[in-house]
């Protein structure tokens, strides 16, 4: 994939674990269907089975949307890495963006009670992986969500 | 992502099919809402939905909740198991009507 002109694009991600695949692609919903590709092929190989990939996909679709819609909202554009790594038998997947930090205290599911259209992405992606975390992102970039799933 | 209207006098079937997704979802969110203000059910055919995600699930609730204002009839039919997997996690499987064929969600006479 291109890397951004401006340069910010980090020497290396050194993340934990055994590199499986990376893509870098422009944050947008055009993207998305790529993202959602890789994943599957890369939780594939990693032993997924096809429920476990499924629900990899989902989560890690609905992070790049919270990336697109807020950590870049309609201000900013920019790129996002989804990086996917194996360790021991768990599916490890950074998603890094290089927007500007986000409050990631304000960022919570809402209750499922309330039949409303919308902010159902954050339920889907804890529902979905068994571990999440706001971690450092590597240099020049602005958010890393790391997400984990026993492979199963 | 395909989405197809069919008129069937007072109701319209739509047929999903593919991924709907961030960007093809204002698609099915129009056309739902349009088929909701002008016929008295509406019938999404979802068996070839390969993927939904939130901003399609959003989409259905939305026509969902408008269908109820006008009294109009909402049915989902044939939902393939990757959207109801979908459905599921928003515990939507439980608030819209489910239906197993198209027919079923077109009452009598159709």
């Amino acid at each position: 994939m291109s890397l951004a002109p401006t340069g910010r694009e980090p020497k290396s991600m050194p993340f934990d674990g055994d590199p499986v695949a990376r893509l870098r692609v422009p944050a947008n919903g055009a993207s998305l269907k790529l993202v959602r590709r890789m994943v599957r092929e890369a939780a594939e190989a990693c032993g997924c089975s096809e429920a476990c990939w499924r629900d990899i996909v989902i989560a890690v679709d609905e992070a790049c949307q919270n990336v697109i819609r807020h950590a870049y909202g309609e201000r900013e554009q920019g790129d996002l890495v989804v990086d996917v790594r194996r360790e021991g038998d768990v599916v490890a997947i950074n998603v890094v963006d290089f927007a500007p930090p986000v409050d990631t205290a304000a960022i919570r599911p809402r209750p499922l009670e309330e039949l409303r259209p919308g902010g159902l992405g954050t339920h889907f992606i804890k529902e979905c992986m068994d571990r999440i975390e706001f971690r450092e992102p590597p240099p020049g970039a602005g958010n890393r969500l790391w997400m984990a799933k026993t492979i199963g | 992502m395909n989405c197809e209207i069919q008129d069937r006098g007072h109701a319209a079937v739509v047929t999903l099919s593919g991924d709907v997704d961030l960007e093809s979802s204002p698609k099915v969110r129009s056309a739902l809402l349009d088929c909701v203000s002008v016929k008295s059910a509406v019938v999404v055919d979802m068996a070839g939905v390969s993927y939904i995600d939130s901003s399609g699930v959003a989409s259905l609730v939305e026509a969902f909740q408008a269908a109820r204002k006008t009294d109009t009839s909402f049915v989902l039919a044939r939902v393939s198991e990757a959207a109801m997997r979908v459905l599921e996690l928003a515990r939507l499987d439980r608030v819209f009507q489910i239906v197993t064929e198209v027919s079923d969600g077109l009452g009598h006479g159709d």
